[in-house]
């Protein structure tokens, strides 16, 4: 019966996918192969989804053998969440590629391209099902490798796309030497590689070792999430990326290692482990900062992708904000988070790359009174940009919503109000990057009124569909918030000592 | 006619090498070796041989464009036999799907076998690639050739 091999479907249907797609010829028929395989992953990720809402967490063992000596998929409810929000991710990008990247791309490489996105997108996938420490770097690998190459096929339009992958894939790989060699630590302490195998051999354990694999896991995660002082490579990357890449990055990529840092601070490491507290101190501080270090940069710069990369750096800084409240509001407020700006980034970088596939440019100046010569895009930007700010009617509005009531809610050295008010301080900060940029495209004049060239269907219904998405969201979203309520109650829960979360 | 010594040494290691190779990959279930190996020892036998005798000598053998083919078809071997073990009731990559009825786990062999050709394949012609791909680039100017 194949639906009891549900967990492991969404993760082996791209990565089949991919080396079909490569064989395929360099036209439309490859884009829409991966778009429908991206569909296909969505509906089956969905269907994980209810299932394990109703049911409780899913384990798959791979080829029959069961854990611990084998290595088992463990698909909890935020897995789940985390899953079908790249799945969708995927799905309204691939077709939004098919026509960005014919423009942006060499013309024989359109089917690798294809590949490799299909690549990175099972290793996404992979990193949230697997429940084991050592198969999570795996599939780190496999998408981080896979997101090198795809940022540096940008560099038909814009050769700096070529460092800023080097950089990428330098930092990246020191992140990944991070995360496996703290993993190697915690292998040499336990014995086992199994999350949740290792979570009980290590109860009551702590001394260096054990705090030495902990620091060097979390270290890996954070570069790998861009948190405040290790977010080095992310502008350029996202910046220099073609469009359709960067869509799919922003709205995914980060967000993933976000839920591995979720998995290995409460299912690997949990809270009896007296060193944890460590790590939260440390979000708190660095999350807080990096929210207003990013803002205030994003405001100085002449380039809007690389304005609206900056903002993702800070956005990170409000999902670590709410991981180190170490409550289940807190992780449910950075969970709804990383929906809504998943899918509010993602409608702004694609509004950027229908401006780009117009106009030939990200730069601000070509903005220049874009309301008049493309007003959906500019509808469509603005919806995001509204929702980066968190006004209300928006997605965002939501999710900050949801962080100030955990912020209230949790015990803090510093009185919780000034965190609030920090939060609220840093989205007026929103206010002047997205300010200046609509200030841009609606009120000032262009600098001629030659037409700009027509942007496709393919590429506007996706834009519009993320746009429309994040109305939704900031209209409807109870349900989305108990959902990730009930997520970070099962992620917690095993880590607090009542029962595991199945 | 330069570089005798190393051409007769290339042609007579290149036919051992590749037997080599063989070994490894069919040998990998019961001891040391397997796939990745094997991948990487047979491709050394034809980048030795590119090194030796040309690029365009090895190329005419194993043209640049079949490559990706190989690259493609190996991950599908591998996941396939994956798909075909799904599809016959077990889970993903249960070898004993393959032979139910056999008491010493003969599925095991089989499908440890079928995965690592797979991956063999997929190796030899990455490697390959990445060789045709460092070998075949135009060469910089030099700085005294102005």
């Amino acid at each position: 019966m194949l639906l009891d091999d549900l967990p492991v479907l969404p993760v082996i249907l791209p990565l089949i996918a991919a080396p079909v797609c490569l064989l395929l010829p360099n036209n439309k028929l490859s884009g829409s192969f991966a778009t429908v395989v991206a569909w296909g992953a969505f509906i089956l990720s969905v269907m994980l989804l209810q299932q394990i809402a109703t049911g409780g967490a899913a384990e798959y063992a791979l080829g029959g053998w069961a854990s611990p000596l084998g290595i088992v998929y463990r698909i909890d409810l935020a897995g789940a969440i985390v899953m079908s929000l790249v799945s969708l991710m995927a799905a309204v990008t691939l077709p939004y590629a098919i026509e960005s990247i014919r423009a942006e791309i060499n013309g024989y490489q359109i089917s690798a391209f294809f590949a490799m996105f299909l690549i990175c997108f099972a290793g996404l996938m992979g990193v949230v099902a697997t429940g084991d420490a050592f198969n999570v770097f795996v599939f780190l690998e496999i998408s981080s490798l896979s997101t090198y190459t795809l940022v540096a096929l940008g560099a038909k339009r814009d050769r700096r796309a070529l460092t800023a992958a080097f950089t990428y894939l330098v930092l990246g790989t020191i992140g990944a030497t991070f995360f496996v060699i703290g993993l190697g630590l915690l292998y040499q302490v336990t014995g086992t590689l199994n999350m949740l195998d290792i979570n009980e051999q290590m109860q009551g354990q702590d001394n260096k070792v054990v705090r030495a694999g902990y620091a060097f896991i979390v270290t890996g995660i954070a570069l790998k999430l861009a948190m405040f002082p290790l977010h080095r490579w992310l502008p350029d990357a996202y910046t220099y990326a073609p469009s359709a890449v960067t869509a799919f990055l922003a709205s995914t990529s980060t967000k993933v290692a976000i839920y591995a840092m979720l998995r290995f601070l409460f299912t690997v490491f949990g809270f009896s482990f007296g060193f944890a507290d460590v790590a939260f101190t440390f979000f708190l501080i660095l999350g807080l900062i990096g929210m207003f270090y990013a803002s205030t940069v994003a405001i100085f710069r002449e380039d809007v992708k690389m304005i609206l990369a900056y903002s993702s750096v800070a956005q990170i800084g409000y999902m670590l904000l709410g991981i180190s409240f170490a409550t289940v509001d807190g992780v449910g407020a950075a969970l709804v988070h990383v929906v809504q700006h998943a899918v509010m980034k993602s409608a702004l970088f694609m509004a950027v790359g229908a401006v780009f596939f117009a106009v030939g440019s990200h730069r601000l100046s070509a903005y220049k009174g874009l309301a008049k010569k493309m007003p959906i895009t500019t509808a469509a930007f603005l919806i995001g940009g509204l929702s980066l700010i968190g006004v209300p009617l928006t997605g965002g509005f939501i999710s900050k919503w949801v962080l100030i009531q955990a912020a209230f809610g949790s015990v803090q050295p510093v009185p919780t109000l000034l965190i609030v008010l920090m939060i609220v301080a840093s989205s007026l900060l929103a206010v002047a990057y997205v300010g200046r940029i609509a200030w841009t495209m609606l009120l000032e004049d262009p600098d001629n009124n030659a037409p700009v060239k027509a942007v496709p269907l393919g590429m506007t219904i996706p834009m519009l569909l993320m746009a429309g998405l994040t109305l939704y969201l900031g209209i409807d979203a109870g349900g989305l918030i108990e959902l990730c309520r009930a997520a970070a109650e099962s992620l917690l829960g095993t880590g607090l000592g009542f029962g595991s979360a199945s | 006619m330069g570089h005798l010594i190393l051409r007769v040494t290339i042609k007579t290691l290149f036919a051992p090498i590749i037997l080599f190779a063989l070994y490894v990959q069919f040998h990998g279930d019961y001891g040391p070796g397997g796939g990745f190996q094997a991948g990487v020892i047979l491709a050394s036998a034809f980048i030795l041989h590119a090194l030796g005798f040309g690029l365009d000598r090895c190329q005419r053998v194993i043209p640049p464009s079949w490559l990706p083919v190989g690259m493609a078809l190996g991950v599908l071997i591998y996941a396939g036999t994956g798909v075909y073990t799904l599809l016959f009731g077990g889970n993903f990559l249960d070898y004993d799907v393959i032979q139910p009825d056999s008491h010493h786990h003969a599925g095991q062999h089989i499908g440890i076998i079928a995965v690592e050709l797979g991956v063999g394949l997929a190796v030899a012609a990455t490697m390959l690639q990445i060789y045709y791909a460092f070998a075949g680039r135009e060469p910089e100017p030099m700085d005294d050739s102005w």
